[in-house]
């Protein structure tokens, strides 16, 4: 903007000389002040408006495109011929036509193409774009869940590959992938995850062929020993993926008799068939593994801590979901020289005794989660902070036994604690007044801390000014007077719930507007919010892309319209039970990026304001609806919105009063609620 | 085969078979190294199926057949039939086809013995001679440079070894153990028993100069000839045709590791080999369609093929027992198959040996009727590929199919560019759904305001044939690799035959555009659009 500002001003001196002073500018200034704008994307619109010359600077200077509609792709690659990036995850639709586009206008320049998000494409457009694009280095198609071999076969085409995701096609079968791992000689990274077509003879091709891979993800693969041998002899292979392989079992790993030197990290999570046998005979192996996975697999007890013995490199290990032992956590603990990064999420079996004796031992951790470990206790958090003072991560939602004094050891000894994560504990005022101290902390999550109080949150907002996201979702202890601060002292604020904290007014959201860099702001729930709380932070959080507010009843028409004509970034929003009507929703219409609507149980919304509404949103591709709008309105309006790229949701929940009134204002009771279920 | 062990003493083998340019070269050649045989019509039409010329199949090896027309072979058939001629004449003929001999199965005759010991002894002599030569030259030239005198010693060296080598094998015919020893199918250090004019085993296969060489200097052998004994040597040479023949043979079946000489090896000839015959007289080689009839043919033979028994089904117990075990050797020179190979794999029953030569060396005249493109040299090969014709649905983009999936991706892991090629009318079906409103469609979404949605398809129905059409005449090429597969994908019939042609890389882009044509009219009435084209 302030560039627009010049710019006037200097198109003003033109004028009056009859000479464009920026035509003095050479080239390369101008590149370099474009490469310092910002992330808005309407920033080097408004740069390119200012003068013919801005215009074609800025025409070749662009190299990523991330456009909203496929239809206006033949103008926009005509207007930037330089296009090596082009991300097509705001187009749910494309099509063979707008491919050939791509192919034709882009032709060698082309890098990198992504069209993860983008369904009713063919092989025949595939093999356009590789025919023409040649140099393509990175193909992004997960989720073309229609793809079959002949769109895997086009892919082969292009020689000069080196990145390729086909995460969830689940029709490419070993033929398809053959075709690639033929094709396709300098992949370096290749995603197969949930393929389910593909089995071994296609990872097999793939090993023998592509000799360059340093990544593979084969996830969920119905792999088993056969292709494992060859994987392993990959002379790159730095990442391998093995999540939920089934077939994996110990007598495969016991096969790999040639061991990947080259191997760094290694996901065998959910693969229940590898026990402490297969580990050891992989560790021995690949002796410089870094980062070993084995999230939800087989109980940690000390054999198994034993056997991975031989990874003397080992810096980061996930035991995320599995079974603990004392003594398998305290044999972790002696094993390894330096571990950097521990998760023992939802991990049953921590205790205090194991726990604390592995932390006393790696006292070079720098992340940790232990989240849902709910057998520790203060002792355990006492040990942590005293001998991980350099801890960066924090992960502790649900540790219920640890009592509110623990949190005042986390703010006064580390220091250096960047990420924390206190959902749902009993952490108060003092506890945050302490955890103030820790001045880097970018990510702090407070959700259902109800001891905390406006007081707490003010001394966050004072110290904690790299603050990125705050999440105080049901902590109902606070309110505008908490907020103010926090928007004042964290400028770089991002993120913020405050879903169901009811006190959260108007002058929150006002004093909120001020965090310029707000894409995401969720307050569902808070009664008390008006349209004009919205539309102040419509005006001042240009870069919103993100808004909930579901349940904010005063919210009307009145909030959309300041929305509709500011928030030019939003993708998402929530509208559930507010009383915006057929005009408000309309309007929504102008922004162009919108995406994702929820609408359930709107009270002034007709079947035809909605049918304008939604006809009028070009790019939307996901709608939830409610039921009582199928009937009323044409099924061909529905078939018509499917064909331009748009999912809808039917939901047939009933109108929620009570409930609202009863529970959901007062959190202690809907906690007390949530305690009977969860006993 | 047991003919080998019948009566017949001299076995001329005369196969020198210098490429056959013309007949009349080939039969002026024969003439001159072989004198002994001008007596003989060479042009004497006889049937190789006669008696007499059955009884040396096992031990004469067939040119290559390939190259020979059909002239050179009638010559050869006559030619079989003179040498068979002269092996009945009684009487040692002292041969001067001087060639490799294997101590074949053979009884002992002690008119051969006397004549290899007359050689011997004549060898003896002659060394004497060279020895006091030497002796004598010695003492006059006491300046004599050491070269020749390693030289001298070298030769008297090796005649000694030849000497040595030939009174044992001589003593060894008389032994089987031994004599199996050397028998194996590359038996150097005999090869000049020849010259003894004991059994003749020549193998001096289609080597013109080792024979003529051979043939030349076999009568006389002269003391100071270079080198006299180097059997080895000697066979190398013979053996041109060894060298380049490096190929292994697909039908190299199980490795079955028979010490050489365990067995005996049986050679059939060409003709035999391709006649329609699976059962043989061992006596005189008649052969038989069945067993049973062969049996009731032996009775012929003398009385003791009467007997209930051997009418009975043989058993097999007894007949290994008391018969040697048989191997059989490809007559097709070069052969790994072939005894004379160096890497000699037997082949083990006749049965093997049929289809061994009609597969490896034959014209592959059956094509199967389904695909018209696979060939096949034996007809039971035709019967079963036809009944799996057009269900290898696993294709490689060399356009070999494959009948399992593992074998195709160990064929392409093995080639270097070889891809999978994937069935057209699997792209067909992929191009369906994925194309649910296509552009047509597309463009009467910007219209839809008014929410009127009638998909018509009528135009793009007509689009997709002019798309089809224009595919057709486009992919029209001479090398025809594509237009049968159109067709396949185009017509919807239900034969679900996969297409046989490459999937080349680089029409990639052509061969999928076809389904997308396909799509079309797939979706908007396929079936008015496909008759139409039909």
């Amino acid at each position: 903007m302030k560039k627009q500002k010049t710019a006037h001003r200097g198109q003003e001196l033109g004028q009056e000389l009859k000479l464009n002073p920026f035509d003095f500018l050479s080239e390369e200034i101008v590149f370099t002040i474009l490469d310092l704008l910002g992330d808005n994307p309407l920033d080097k619109k408004s740069f390119s408006l200012v003068c013919k010359s801005f215009y074609s600077i800025e025409s070749s200077h662009r190299r990523a495109l991330r456009p909203l509609r496929p239809d206006h792709l033949p103008k926009i690659l005509a207007r930037y011929p330089n296009t090596a990036r082009l991300d097509l995850t705001l187009c749910p639709r494309v099509t063979d036509a707008s491919l050939a586009v791509v192919s034709s206008s882009c032709g060698p320049c082309l890098r990198s193409i992504d069209l993860s998000r983008s369904r009713f494409f063919s092989a025949t457009g595939l093999s356009q774009l590789a025919a023409r694009c040649g140099n393509l280095v990175e193909v992004d198609l997960s989720n073309a869940r229609e793809l079959r071999d002949p769109g895997a076969a086009a892919l082969s085409g292009l020689r000069n590959l080196e990145r390729l995701w086909l995460g969830r096609c689940k029709l490419i079968t070993d033929m398809g992938v053959g075709c690639i791992a033929v094709g396709c000689r300098k992949l370096k990274l290749l995603s197969l995850k949930w393929c389910l077509g593909v089995g071994d003879l296609g990872v097999g091709l793939v090993a023998v062929k592509c000799r360059e891979i340093r990544n593979l993800d084969l996830s969920y693969l119905p792999i088993s020993n056969k292709c494992l041998p060859s994987i392993m002899k990959l002379p790159y292979l730095e990442d391998l993926i093995l999540e939920g392989c089934f077939g994996i079992d110990d007598n495969s790993l016991a096969a790999v008799k040639q061991g990947c030197k080259s191997l760094k990290a290694l996901d065998i999570s959910s693969c229940q068939n590898i026990s402490h046998v297969g580990l050891s005979s992989i560790a021995s192996s690949t002796e410089g593994l870094q980062q070993l996975t084995l999230a939800y697999g087989s109980p940690v007890t000390a054999p198994l801590a034993a056997s991975l013995k031989k990874l003397i490199m080992l810096q980061s290990i996930k035991l995320d979901g599995c079974s603990v032992t004392c003594s398998g956590l305290k044999a972790i603990g002696s094993c390894f020289v330096s571990l950097r990064e521990l998760s023992l999420s939802k991990c049953s079996g921590v205790t205090d005794e194991g726990f604390s004796f592995l932390v006393t031992r790696q006292k070079q951790l720098k992340k940790l989660d232990i989240t849902c470990c709910r057998q520790i206790t203060d002792v355990s958090i006492a040990h942590v902070t005293s001998s991980c003072t350099g801890l960066t991560s924090l992960r502790m939602e649900s540790c219920c036994l640890v009592s509110k004094e623990a949190f005042v050891l986390i703010g006064q000894r580390c220091h250096s604690l960047e990420e924390l994560d206190l959902t749902d504990n009993e952490v108060d005022d003092e506890g945050l007044k302490s955890i103030g101290r820790c001045s880097r902390l970018t990510v702090l999550k407070l959700g259902i801390c109800l001891n905390i109080t406006d007081e707490g949150l003010t001394h966050i907002g004072r110290s904690c000014s790299k603050l990125v996201e705050l999440d105080l979702y049901r902590s109902a202890g606070i309110s505008g007077s908490g907020i103010q601060p926090i928007a004042c002292g964290c400028p770089n604020l991002e993120l913020i719930n405050t879903s169901y904290c009811y006190a959260i007014n108007d002058a929150a959201l006002r004093s909120l507007s001020k965090c310029m860099r707000l894409n995401t702001l969720e307050c569902r729930g808070c009664p008390l919010i008006t349209s004009l709380g919205l539309a102040a932070i419509a005006i001042g959080c240009k870069q919103l892309a993100k808004l909930d507010i579901k349940k904010c009843h005063l919210i009307d028409d009145a909030g959309m319209i300041p929305l509709a004509h500011f928030s030019q970034n939003l993708r998402q929003i929530n509208l559930s039970y507010t009383s915006v009507t057929d005009l408000g929703l309309s309007s929504l219409a102008s922004i162009s990026c919108l995406q994702s609507m929820t609408i359930l149980h709107l009270k002034g919304l007709t079947p035809w304001g909605l049918a304008a509404a939604l006809l009028a949103c070009g790019g939307l591709t996901k709608v939830k609806l409610h039921a009582t709008f199928k009937m009323p309105l044409p099924q061909s309006l529905f078939e018509h919105l499917e064909t331009r790229g748009c999912v809808f949701h039917w939901r047939d929940k009933a109108f929620q009063v009570q409930i609202l009134k009863e529970a959901e204002l007062d959190p202690k009771s809907w906690r007390l609620k949530l305690e009977d279920i969860v006993p | 085969m047991e003919d080998l062990k019948m009566d017949i003493e001299e076995r001329i083998c005369t196969e020198i078979w210098p490429k056959p340019s013309s007949q009349n070269n080939l039969a002026k050649q024969v003439n001159q190294t072989q004198p002994s045989f001008s007596n003989f019509g060479l042009q004497k039409d006889q049937s190789p199926w006669e008696d007499s010329s059955l009884r040396d199949h096992g031990v004469r090896i067939g040119p290559p057949f390939s190259e020979y027309n059909q002239a050179s072979d009638q010559i050869r058939s006559s030619l079989q039939s003179n040498n068979s001629k002269n092996s009945n004449q009684d009487g040692g003929v002292q041969q001067t086809n001087e060639s490799l001999q294997i101590g074949k199965a053979q009884d002992w005759d002690p008119r051969a013995m006397l004549n290899n010991l007359s050689f011997l002894e004549q060898k003896i002599h002659q060394l004497q001679d060279l020895v006091h030569l030497i002796v004598g030259r010695r003492g006059q030239v006491l300046g004599q440079s050491d070269d020749v005198v390693v030289q001298q010693q070298q030769l008297i060296t090796a005649d000694l070894t030849s000497i040595i080598v030939q009174l044992i094998s001589t003593a060894g015919s008389l032994l089987p153990s031994v004599k199996h020893k050397i028998a194996g199918p590359n038996p150097p250090p005999i090869g000049h028993l020849g010259q003894l004019g004991g059994i003749l085993y020549n193998s001096g296969v289609g080597s013109n100069a080792a024979n003529a060489k051979q043939s030349s200097g076999g009568s006389q052998k002269v003391p100071d000839q270079p080198n006299p004994v180097d059997p080895a040597g000697d066979t190398d040479r013979s053996y041109p045709i060894e060298e380049h023949d490096l190929k292994e043979e697909d039908d190299a079946d199980e490795g079955e590791n028979l010490p050489p000489g365990s067995y005996e090896i049986l050679q059939l000839e060409k003709e035999e080999i391709l006649a329609p015959h699976t059962h043989f007289c061992t006596i005189c080689g008649k052969g038989f369609k069945r067993d049973a009839n062969l049996r009731m043919h032996m009775r012929g033979h003398g009385d003791e093929y009467k007997t209930p028994e051997a009418l009975a089904k043989p058993n097999k117990g007894n007949n290994s027992e008391t018969m040697l075990l048989k191997r059989y050797s490809c007559p097709f020179a070069g052969c790994k198959r072939n005894k004379d190979h160096k890497k000699f794999q037997p082949l083990k029953t006749i049965l093997c040996v049929k289809n061994h030569y009609k597969r490896t060396h034959c014209d592959k005249s059956y094509t199967c009727s389904r695909c018209n493109t696979k060939k096949f040299s034996v007809i039971a090969d035709l019967k079963t590929h036809e009944k799996h014709c057009g269900k290898d649905k696993w294709l490689c983009s060399c356009g070999t199919t494959f009948s399992r999936k593992d074998k195709l991706f160990g064929h392409i892991t093995l080639f270097q560019g070889h891809t999978p090629a994937i069935p057209l009318d699997e792209n067909k079906g992929a191009a369906g759904p994925s194309e649910q409103g296509e552009t047509a469609h597309g463009e009467k979404s910007k219209v839809a305001q008014n929410i009127s949605f009638s998909f018509d398809s009528g135009s793009n129905n007509g689009g997709g044939i002019q798309d089809m059409i224009d595919m057709k005449s486009t992919i029209d090429d001479p090398s025809g690799c594509f237009s049968p597969l159109n067709f396949d994908s185009f017509s919807f019939s239900g034969f679900n035959d996969f297409t046989r042609a490459a999937f080349d890389d680089s029409d990639g882009g052509l061969s999928f555009y076809i389904p997308g044509s396909c799509n079309y009219d797939q979706k908007n009435g396929g079936q008015s659009s496909c008759s139409n084209l039909e």
